[in-house]
């Protein structure tokens, strides 16, 4: 098997998160099409490691993974405080500055 | 490079990857939508191990499944389960330029990838002659240790930006058991339980006001609902009540009135053929009599 498919499989999940984070229109759901996004990435990254025999990769995927754990942090708490004032976790709803 | 057991598992996972990760696009509940990705991201665990990654998949297990998406499920108990999506367009043609879009970037990135020819994989067995985790320390602390410092001051300040974000600050005393029993005090309420429905009266159902000690009907014993629709009856008043207050019946419903004058005995089940299921409420006192 070649490890090409690794790198299929990730530009697949890739797609799928951007064209969730496209079409939805729940905030939290189009959270986690970015978290996908951010995964399909990571398994890119694991397998050019694994592919060049070099421990950066997953090092640089490790690291994702941390600054994706702050970006849930600091997205969800904004999306509670703005359910907290507008009653709504819809994209759609957040339209402050539109007029 | 790659053994057949690999590729079994491969082809095993990844097409309920892909299903998986479409659950999320088009799940019509926020908590489903999660439970795919948590599929998604224990199936992606198991890749990083088959992938020379030990390290990496169990981090992938405790930080993702075990955290990130618990706290999904969190904010979704929080904000609502029944958040569902408006199928509204805001703006025109979203929809179709966002399948599009999609679509166009999966089949880009699948044909540069698969026209690529990629070198033979070295693999990581060298790399990893020390464990996984001790080879990762390495590369960490020794080409990485600047970036490493930059992300505790980045994951130490998301923490506090979430404290900041949904700290709510109190602009009002707060109102416990003590302030609401002393406000109603002060407004002169009635600090006891409304009186239930039939007491004192001749029958006990729940659409006849009970009476106070004059033998006049309480208004507030009904339920308002019944007072707003109509459905309210006049309570039977005792003869002698009547005769010594010189005052007519007080009937306070509008609904379906019956005989308020009437003298005989509490005994005789008042018929009343618009509301049947109220009618037979004898008092306890005629059912002792039979028996």
């Amino acid at each position: 098997m070649d490890m090409s498919n690794y790198l299929v499989l990730s530009a697949l999940l890739f797609s799928i998160g951007a064209a969730t984070v496209l079409l939805r229109r729940n905030a939290i759901i189009v959270f986690m099409g970015i978290e996908l996004m951010l995964n399909a990435s990571n398994l890119a990254f694991v397998t050019f490691a694994r592919m060049h025999g070099d421990l950066s990769g997953q090092v640089i995927a490790f690291f994702v993974m941390v600054v994706a754990a702050a970006e849930v942090v600091v997205g969800l708490a904004i999306i509670v405080s703005i359910f907290r004032t507008r009653r709504s976790a819809s994209v759609d709803d957040v339209n402050l500055l539109k007029n | 490079m790659t053994s057949g057991a690999e590729a079994v598992l491969f082809w095993c996972l990844a097409p309920l990857m892909v299903i998986a990760a479409l659950g999320l696009l088009f799940a019509r509940k926020a908590v489903h939508a999660t439970l795919c990705v948590v599929f998604v991201m224990v199936c992606l665990a198991v890749m990083y191990v088959a992938l020379e990654a030990p390290f990496l998949g169990i981090v992938q297990i405790v930080v993702y499944t075990g955290a990130v998406m618990m706290l999904f499920l969190f904010v979704i108990m929080l904000v609502g389960v029944d958040a569902s999506d408006s199928l509204v367009e805001t703006i025109r043609g979203q929809r179709l330029v966002g399948w599009l879009l999609g679509i166009g970037l999966g089949a880009v990135l699948v044909g540069v990838i698969l026209r690529v020819s990629f070198p033979a994989g070295i693999g990581l067995e060298e790399a990893n002659a020390d464990t996984n985790p001790v080879a990762i320390a390495r590369v960490l602390f020794g080409d990485f240790v600047f970036n490493l410092e930059v992300v505790g001051v980045l994951l130490i300040t998301a923490a506090l930006a979430a404290l900041t974000l949904t700290h709510k600050q109190r602009l009002t005393p707060r109102v416990g058991q003590k302030e609401r029993a002393d406000a109603r005090v002060a407004s002169g309420e009635s600090l006891v339980p409304l009186p239930a429905p039939g007491v004192y009266a001749q029958r006990n159902a729940m659409d006849v006001p009970a009476l106070d000690p004059q033998g006049r009907p309480i208004e507030a014993s009904v339920s308002r609902v019944l007072r707003v629709r109509g459905q309210e009856r006049q309570a039977p008043l005792d003869a002698q009540i009547a005769h010594l207050s010189g005052q007519g019946p007080r009937g306070v419903g509008s609904g379906p009135s019956h005989d308020v004058d009437r003298t005989d005995g509490p005994g005789e089940p008042t018929a009343d053929p618009s509301t049947p299921g109220a009618a037979d409420t004898t008092p306890p006192r005629t059912t002792e009599e039979e028996s």
